[in-house]
């Protein structure tokens, strides 16, 4: 029997198991939408803003092991895609993309909704195909899966021409996938493992530093079992956060641009580093020459072999899952007769509690005017920990990252990387999707909120009872902190005027809206909303338009010249 | 000849890629997108028409040539990379120089043609094409042998390089 492109298309996402689909209809991929019609096991997601779709996908993705899925239409369809494929790729977060291309024939004729999107995309994508013959559908999408979910993960695309998924052809969905070109290590070497151990053993003031390799790789209990047994610190970075629990005394907290006090001096006084699938970035140790003027050996566990070595030299290199490399590591620990040194342990804890003890995340809470970083305890407590939390970009991600401590992985849905305003209300809808019955909450801000604040109406189709938590400051928080600090406080176009009112915003799309202007009201009404169980609750929280976050350690400075509240600046 | 130093070495990286459309400006994006230098490119099937071998001349840090390399194997179509200035390789490129040969000149261009190996491709009554084989160095000095006011124009090739005797690139 033939098919039709369009068909394939369809029975390759059925074959996939994928559930669901995120999209926007359009011209070019009319045909895909027919066929999506005549059948019911992928269900589709119509989004308001195709950059939302892609968000969702990546939400859906993080949250759960599996791949996420987005439909776009050609032109604009596409480049509206492209900020959300480049979140995508910047977090390593496995989706397949499926765009609409305009007929073979008209391509490079300048036709009407025709861009050159695999040109635009390969920059940001882990790999793209344009398809040329329907006969190849089935073979790239399967390719594309693969691609996506493999190796370090990423975003894949594949645009395929309207008058392709009209054609015909026999449908066969091949059952495995071997590619010449691409055969991702998954074992570490034995040897390397061996002597990271050996150095492991032998440290003094040993720290580990994990991230969202730890989460992707879904190695979180490994990780845990490991640092518990050697008895060592751990900290998290952004990307990394659940990948340890927070609430353990092992752990030390975030490390970086905004990390703890104790995580950011353990990390540059330790004697061996262990990373774990985290990459050493720019807002990670700041300055990498600051960051080498310190000794200290270095174990470097990657499933990306161009992630080792390039910002900061590395002594052992180990290429593999993080999972399994762990794995192999913990057999090791246990059949060795060795033991790390208690005493220069117990010295080394003593100073990690010392650092500990400057407390740099306190602050005061006063009767008059909310403190966002309160707003954030208290949405800890009233979830019991345990909700998704998805962010927006800025400030209150930041303190979503400081105050909610993660104990599970995958719970912490941010953009990390490329930092995308607009990701949080999306991506929240992908997460409540795959998790009905879970709590899940936007963190957001008024700026942020207001970069795709148009899914509203699509939370509203769906019936997706998120709960936006947006700590509304009347600013773009972030930037105006960086004005006062390096700008001489000349808050340039910061400003957020005009505001809408949130709650009325939300109410005309047929959720709950709530403002909270008293520190008194903010557990009161946070509990109100997480007892709605099938409301979108938007929670309007008035807080306190000068805060900022610390610690903060300054762009490009060192990671121990740290900013710890205002007395400091 | 330039001048190398430790933190600028000249390297040949040579690769085996899927001869795919979009293969060579997934490439050449790599590195315009990471500031990596290119100072010539060339590219071709091989004998199985399904791959292509193309060889890089780069320039960089140890460091640099080493993330170069990470992140050409890191994309999809690449099959094989090598940095052949890693040990002893042979490197050809190919010029067309197109020169002005009247009068007296004419005589002494053949000469010098013969003098560096090259050959006379195509002749008429006022210029010659001569094509010259050999490494970078050669091409170079055989540019500057010649009077700079002769010289029409040149075309060159960029080089194709291979490893001694037992190391093969294949797949």
């Amino acid at each position: 029997m033939l098919l039709t492109g369009a068909e394939i298309v369809i029975r390759c996402l059925q074959e996939e198991k994928v559930d669901y689909l995120f999209g926007y209809p359009g011209g070019s991929v009319l045909y895909i939408y027919d066929e999506l019609f005549k059948q019911d096991k992928v269900r589709h997601v119509l989004v308001r803003h195709e950059q939302a779709a892609i968000h969702a996908a990546d939400g859906y993705a993080r949250s759960t092991d599996k791949v996420g899925v987005a439909l776009v239409t050609s032109g604009p369809g596409a480049t509206n895609a492209v900020t959300g494929i480049a979140t995508a790729y910047c977090d390593s977060i496995p989706l397949v993309v499926i765009s609409g291309q305009v007929p073979s024939a008209a391509i490079g004729q300048d036709a009407f909704q025709e861009v050159d999107t695999v040109g635009i995309t390969r920059p940001c994508v882990k790999h793209n195909f344009l398809i040329r013959d329907v006969r190849d559908i089935a073979s790239t999408i399967k390719k594309a899966f693969y691609l996506a979910r493999t190796g370090r993960p990423g975003p894949v695309l594949v645009d395929i021409p309207k008058d392709i998924t009209a054609q015909k052809c026999a449908f066969e969905y091949p059952q495995t996938v071997s590619m010449r070109s691409y055969n991702p290590v998954v074992k570490g070497h034995q040897g390397q493992i061996k002597k990271a151990l050996q150095l492991l053993l032998e440290a003094k003031r040993p720290m580990i530093y994990a991230g969202g390799g730890v989460v992707l790789g879904d190695a979180s209990e490994k990780l845990t079992a490991l640092v518990r047994k050697l008895g060592f610190p751990c900290t998290n970075t952004l990307m990394g956060l659940g990948g340890y629990p927070a609430t353990d005394r092992q752990f030390v907290g975030m490390l970086g641009m905004h990390g703890n006090y104790e995580a950011n001096m353990g990390m540059h006084y330790c004697d061996v580093l262990l990373a774990v699938g985290a990459r050493f970035d720019d807002r990670v140790i700041g300055s990498p020459a600051h960051f080498a003027s310190e000794p200290r050996k270095i174990i470097h566990i990657d499933i990306d072999p161009s992630s080792i070595s390039k910002r900061v030299k590395v002594d052992v290199p180990i290429v593999g899952d993080v999972g399994e490399v762990l794995g192999e590591m913990l057999a090791m620990l246990d059949g060795a007769p060795e033991r790390p040194d208690q005493d220069s342990l117990a010295v080394w804890w003593k100073q990690i509690d010392e650092w500990r003890r400057r407390d740099c995340l306190k602050f005061n809470q006063g009767e008059e005017l909310i403190k966002p970083q309160y707003v954030v305890q208290k949405l800890w407590e009233v979830t019991g920990g345990d909700a998704f939390v998805t962010s927006d970009v800025g400030q209150h991600q930041m303190w979503a990252a400081q105050y909610y401590k993660f104990d599970k992985p995958r719970r912490w849905i941010n953009s990390g990387g490329l930092g995308t305003m607009g990701f949080g209300l999306p991506a929240a809808m992908g997460v409540q999707l795959a998790h009905p019955g879970s709590q899940v909450a936007c963190v957001t801000g008024e700026a942020s909120i207001q970069m795709n604040i148009q899914e509203l109406a699509t939370c509203k189709q769906f019936r997706l009872p998120i709960k936006v938590v947006m700590l509304n400051n009347r600013y773009l928080g972030m930037v105006r902190q960086w004005q006062e600090i390096f700008h001489g406080n000349r808050y340039s176009e910061s400003y957020m005027d005009s505001l809408p009112d949130f709650s009325r915003l939300a109410e005309a799309y047929g959720h709950v809206g709530i403002r909270v202007d008293k520190p008194d009201d903010v557990e009161g009404a946070l509990r109100e909303a997480f007892s709605r169980k099938s409301d979108l609750v938007f929670l309007d929280f008035q807080v306190d338009q000068t805060e900022n976050v610390y610690p903060m350690v300054q762009g490009g400075k060192g990671l121990t010249d740290m900013i710890l509240s205002a007395e400091d600046l | 000849m330039k001048i190398q130093n430790d933190t600028h070495m000249r390297h040949v990286i040579s690769l085996v890629l899927e001869n795919e459309a979009g293969a060579l400006s997934r490439v050449s994006g790599l590195f315009s997108a990471r500031g990596y230098n290119i100072e010539s490119l060339t590219v071709a099937p091989t004998e199985d028409a399904s791959l292509s071998r193309m060889t890089i001349v780069t320039s960089g840090s140890d460091d640099i040539v080493e993330q170069i390399t990470k992140q050409l194997n890191k994309l999809v179509e690449v099959v094989k990379v090598v940095d052949l200035s890693e040990s002893a390789h042979v490197e050809r490129e190919l010029m067309l120089v197109k020169v002005r040969a009247t009068g007296k000149e004419r005589e002494e261009m053949k000469r010098m043609a013969d003098i560096f190996r090259g050959r006379i491709i195509d002749v008429t009554d006022t210029t010659y094409v001569i094509e010259l084989t050999g490494t970078q160095a050669k091409l170079d000095s055989f540019v500057g042998a010649i009077d700079a006011g002769l010289i029409l124009e040149t075309v060159r090739s960029g080089i194709c390089g291979v490893g001694r005797g037992d190391r093969v690139l294949k797949v």
